[in-house]
Order: structure tokens, then sequence, then C-alpha cells
């Protein structure tokens, strides 16, 4: 197989702020192929946000990124001068914000949001510009593209403006397009609905995806690899379906157990114990600890990413599942 | 946007007979001017002609209709100290005024806004706080203080500007002004400073207020997302979008500006509106504090209505015709 086309390893985004160092993300590896959608799942304040925004170089101070390597086809990320970070951004590597009503200018009409994205990377004539901007804006669905180039945002409905988001990040077709919630503000029918574009866009066309996300049950249906993020840390990898059926990380086996699903009606919906902490006073050692029925001791020293079983990776001293998958010696303590 | 305008037309009508009586019945509370008027030593005959060709016998109702049935003809009074039409007074007077605040209000937008932008994108270097404290001086000093300062430094002390009065005029475009003459520019800078001062400071502390709360917003984020330069998006997505508070502010204060140069006025020994107002109150010239209330009055509503046209040219979401003005 060949490499992957991003390559994030150790990751480490902190917030220099007044009341202290907010480690919002602290060690995060994954990685993204071709012609694949990685899912990013976590809470809120996990961190998986300001994960994409790093792979970006869109992080607003006091937050910098101060460690880890993030390889991007072969380039190194955090080496990039600004203005060749600037060319990638946008023609190379896209991103698709969670707030529709908020991604566009409202005082710019849509034909100059597009066009302008455009000619920041490439030479192109007015009228091919626009040309191109409708096709665009047809692709993603959008009925009379024509007349509604010339429309402002506050004329859209949230889905929308979603698709006009969505049609700018394709514009330059990207290797990569980081999606950060996208569908979260949507409602369900419009949701499966750019779902299913969404995924048929990054088959079709060779791109890799990275869809951040807090809900478990969209990115089951979608991504081809899970990475489960907790406290700043990737705590477990690997391919969607081993995933949810048998999760290795604690975390992720509450995560799942906290989604409703048909099977389990009626019986009362399992939640996880306590509260994320606050990524300005992180436990020691695992941060998942004190709401884990699990811990033990040695939890209270920080776990290192290892290969569980094949194409699984984890941070953790006692996986769970891993007698019945024939590896009991890892899960012992 | 015909129906708007016809509406704040008619609104507009309204708001001048409420303020036609309330500034007729105010200054007729204010004194007598007949004591100012004529000298000490006149005989009883001659001070009853002078009430009688003032019309100042006549109940208060009954000027109040006359002042109205004036007002109809397009007549604002006679001075009573000038003879001549206070509405022609003041016109004399208001392109001398106008072309202060017009020179001050260009000054304060385009050294506010700039160092706005900059205070804004870079609030913690040593030029972004220096420029926030410099407006603080700019709004906190007295205004006739400034003035004074000015002409010290400036006149006194360096001996480079002219210390006050208006210079040379001439023609150009049919307009009559002194900014078309060195002479008159170089007059005219010290009390512009004087009069920007403050508007200044004042742009500048809303640009940088509105960068802030506008740089951080999801469509700024989109906007270098797609790999916009720096330049773009911050003179075309921050910019078009804090232009919305800073067009209404300033549109406001140019009204403020123009109704208030008095002191800037006093301090420079301007020839406009401002001094004369002044002047007419020490004397209780009410036809010319009328008509002066009553073009500062159509004055404002004009700015108000050019500010709301300018909103919908900067913000696509602002339909006049749904505004409930």
């Amino acid at each position: 197989m060949a490499d992957p086309l991003l390559v994030v390893r150790d990751l480490r985004t902190h917030f220099f702020t007044r009341t202290g160092v907010v480690k919002a993300v602290d060690g995060a590896s994954f990685s993204v192929n071709r012609g694949e959608v990685l899912g990013i799942v976590g809470e809120s304040g996990s961190g998986k946000s300001i994960a994409g925004f790093s792979i970006m170089g869109l992080v607003d101070p006091p937050g910098r990124v101060v460690d880890g390597a993030m390889t991007f086809d072969g380039i190194d990320l955090r080496a990039l001068p600004d203005e060749e970070m600037r060319g990638l951004r946008g023609r190379r590597i896209a991103m698709v914000f969670q707030d529709p009503m908020m991604t566009l200018n409202p005082v710019l009409r849509i034909d100059t949001q597009m066009i302008e994205a455009l000619t920041a990377h490439i030479r192109i004539g007015k009228a091919d510009a626009r040309a191109r901007c409708r096709d665009a804006l047809g692709m993603v669905g959008i009925p009379a593209p024509e007349e509604r180039l010339s429309a402002y945002p506050h004329q859209f409905s949230g889905g929308m403006r979603q698709r006009v988001a969505i049609a700018i990040a394709l514009l330059h077709e990207p290797d990569l397009i980081i999606a950060d919630e996208p569908t979260t503000a949507l409602d369900v029918t419009i949701q499966a609905q750019i779902l299913y574009e969404v995924q048929n866009l990054v088959h079709t066309r060779d791109m890799a995806m990275l869809w951040i996300t807090h809900d478990l049950s969209v990115v089951a249906g979608l991504a081809d690899r899970i990475a489960v993020m907790y406290a700043g840390r990737v705590v477990e990898t690997g391919p969607t379906e081993e995933i949810v059926e048998r999760p290795l990380h604690p975390y992720t086996q509450g995560l799942i157990g906290s989604v409703p699903s048909r099977s389990k009606r009626g019986s009362k919906l399992r939640q996880i114990p306590g509260m994320a902490p606050s990524p300005l006073n992180l436990p020691e050692g695992c941060a998942f600890r004190p709401r884990c029925a699990y811990a033990t001791e040695r939890c209270g020293q920080s776990p290192a990413d290892r290969e569980l079983l094949p194409g699984r990776w984890g941070r953790c001293h006692h996986p769970l599942h891993l007698a019945a998958a024939g590896r009991p010696e890892l899960a012992k303590p | 946007m015909t129906v708007f305008v016809i509406r704040r037309l008619l609104q507009s009508l309204l708001v001048m007979a409420v303020m036609s009586t309330l500034v007729f019945a105010g200054v007729f509370a204010i004194g007598n001017p007949i004591d100012i008027l004529i000298s000490p030593d006149a005989t009883q005959a001659e001070y009853e002609r002078a009430v009688r060709s003032l019309g100042l016998d006549l109940p208060l109702w009954e000027q109040y209709w006359r002042f109205l049935q004036n007002l109809a003809d397009g007549e604002l009074g006679i001075s009573f100290v000038h003879h001549e039409p206070a509405i022609e007074l003041i016109l004399q007077r208001m392109p001398a005024t106008l072309e202060l605040a017009a020179v001050a209000l260009l000054l304060s937008i385009t050294v506010g806004i700039p160092l706005g932008l900059w205070a804004g994108l870079k609030p913690d270097s040593l030029a972004g706080r220096s420029i926030m404290v410099g407006s603080i001086f700019g709004f906190s000093l007295p205004n006739f203080w400034q003035g004074l300062m000015l002409i010290m430094i400036f006149a006194v002390m360096l001996d480079l500007m002219p210390a006050g009065g208006r210079g040379e005029t001439a023609v150009f475009l049919g307009i009559e002004s002194s900014i078309w003459t060195l002479d008159g520019l170089w007059h005219l800078a010290l009390p512009a400073i004087n009069l920007a001062l403050f508007k200044t400071s004042l742009v500048i502390r809303l640009t940088r207020a509105s960068v802030r709360e506008v740089i951080g917003l999801d469509y700024v984020k989109f906007a270098r997302a797609k790999g916009l330069s720096e330049r773009r998006v911050v003179f075309v997505h921050v910019l078009k979008n804090i232009m919305i508070p800073v067009t209404t502010v300033i549109g406001l204060e140019l009204g403020v500006m123009i109704a208030f140069a008095v002191v800037t006025e006093t301090v420079f020994a301007w020839p406009g509106m401002g001094k004369l107002i002044i002047d007419s109150i020490f004397v209780l010239d009410r036809p010319v504090i009328v008509a002066y209330l009553t073009v500062i009055v159509v004055m404002f509503i004009i700015i108000n209505l050019v500010v709301d046209i300018l909103y919908s040219i900067f913000d696509p979401r602002v339909r006049l015709a749904d505004v409930g003005a």
C-alpha cells in the first residue's frame, strides 16, 4: 500500500492563556489514505476541531502547535513557510466548517466568495471562473446555480449554505478535505443527503477526508476508519466496523453504549459516569482513568500508543475484548 | 426604496413641526431682545416703535402663527441685529463650517480607520497599544484645551501656522471654498485637526472593537481556509463588515460636528455658523437662532437618510422597504 496522504504524529497544540496552558491537543496521531474517510470522534473539548485547524495552519493565538509532525504528501507542514502554506490551503487541503450560517461572509455575494477562492490560486478569466463556480454549485445539488451565484448568503437556507461551502471546498479538487462537523447544524434529511454526496465524491475522485464529529452514529455509516479522541489524545484507531463491534478502549465502549439503537429499545441508555476533564487540568497518566471502570494503579502512568491488534492502535493498559481476539497477554496488567 | 424615502420625508416634516414649536417657545422664554437691541437712553416712543416693528408686541401664539406663515414662504425671519434675512446670514457662513467639518471628517476617517485596523489586528504589539493609549487622550482631553495647545505649539512657539481666521478662498467646480488655495488650506489645518481629534479617537476605538469582533468569526477563518491572501481577508472580508457600524457612527458624528463646531470656531476665530449662533445667542437675535436650529435639524435628517441608504449598500441584509424606520 502507498504511503498515507496525511500522517499526523504526536501532535500537540497548546493555548497559552492567562489562566494557564490549555493542552487542547496533547499527543494525537493518525493518518489518512487517498480514497479514504477517517472519522475523528470525540466529545466537545476533546481537541478534535483544534487538530483539524492545526493541519490547516489556522490555529488562532494564543494557540500554537508546539510539538509533533504533520506530513502531507511528503511535505512537512510545520516547516512550510506561510506563503506556501497559504498556497496549499483551499487548493490541496480544503475545509468545511460546522456552522453553515457563519461560514459565508454575510456582506459578499456568493459569486464573489467563490471566484476569489479560484483566483487566490490560479490565473483564470472572469467568465471561465464564473462558469466553473456555476458547475460546482450544480454538482452539490443547488437548483438554478446561475441565478444563485448573484445571491447573498442570507438568501439561502442552512442546508444550501453548507452545500455552497462544500462547493467552495471542492473548487480546486483538493487531495484532502477536513470536514469539521459539517452536518451537525442541519436537519436529519439534509444531513443524509449531504453525507451520501460527500461519500460519493471522496470515492469517485480518490480524495482523502477527515470527518470530525461527536456523533458516532453519523461517522459509523460514513468513515472507513475511526480515530477516537479523548482529552487531546487519540485513544484508539482502527477500521470502523471492528471498532464499533469490538471496541478496545473502555472510553470507546462507553461512547458506543451511549448511542441509542434499535436492538436496545426499552432498556436504559448507558452513559459514561463523570465529566470530561478540563484541558487546563488533566489527570496524570491516562486522562480517562477517573471515569473508567477498569482503572488500576498502573493507569497513573500514561499508556503508550501501541498496536493492540493488526491495524488497530490504542492507548490503554487494560484493553477490552483481547482475550476473544486471541491476544490475552496484552490485556494482563 | 422610493416608498422608504417618501415615508421618511413625511416623518421629517413632523419632526420639523415639533422642533420649531419647542424652539420658538424656548427662545421666547429666555429674555427680551429689545433691552439689548436699542440704546439705554432711547425714549419710550422709540422703544415702542422698535417693539412694534419687530412684532414683539403681539401675543406668543400670533408671533408663532406669523413665523409659520413666513416659513411656508421659505422665510425664516429677519435678523434683529443685521436686518438681513436670517437664512441668508446662515447660508453665507455655512460654507466655512461645512469645509471645516468635511476636512475634519476626512481626517478622522483616513487616520482613524487604518490605525483602528492596525490596533485590532495586532492588539498586543507596541504600536497597537500605543494607538489605544493615544486615542484615550484624544477624546478625554477637552476640545478647547486641545485647540489652545495647537495654537500655542504651532502658531506661537514654532510660528509655523496662523493662529486663527479663514484664509483666501477660490471658486472651483462652482463652490467657493478655502480648500482650493494653499493659504486657505494653511489656515484650515489647525482648526480641522482640532475638530478631528475627538472623532479620530472615536473611529479608532470603534474600528478596533469591530475588528476584534469580526476577526474571530467563522467566515474570516473560512476565508483564510480558502487560501486567500491576508490582504484580501483584511481589506475585503473584515473591512466590509466593520464598515457597517463605522458608517453609522461617522454619519451621526458628521451632524454633531457641523452643529457643534462652535468650540473650535470660537477658539480659532473661524467665521462659520457656530460663531454666528454664539454671537446671536448673546444678543438674543431670535430669528437667527430659530433659523440656525431649523437648518441643523434639516441637516441631521438628510444625514440620517444618507446613512440609511449607505447601510443598504454595505449590508445586503438590510432592505430599506422593509425597515419600519
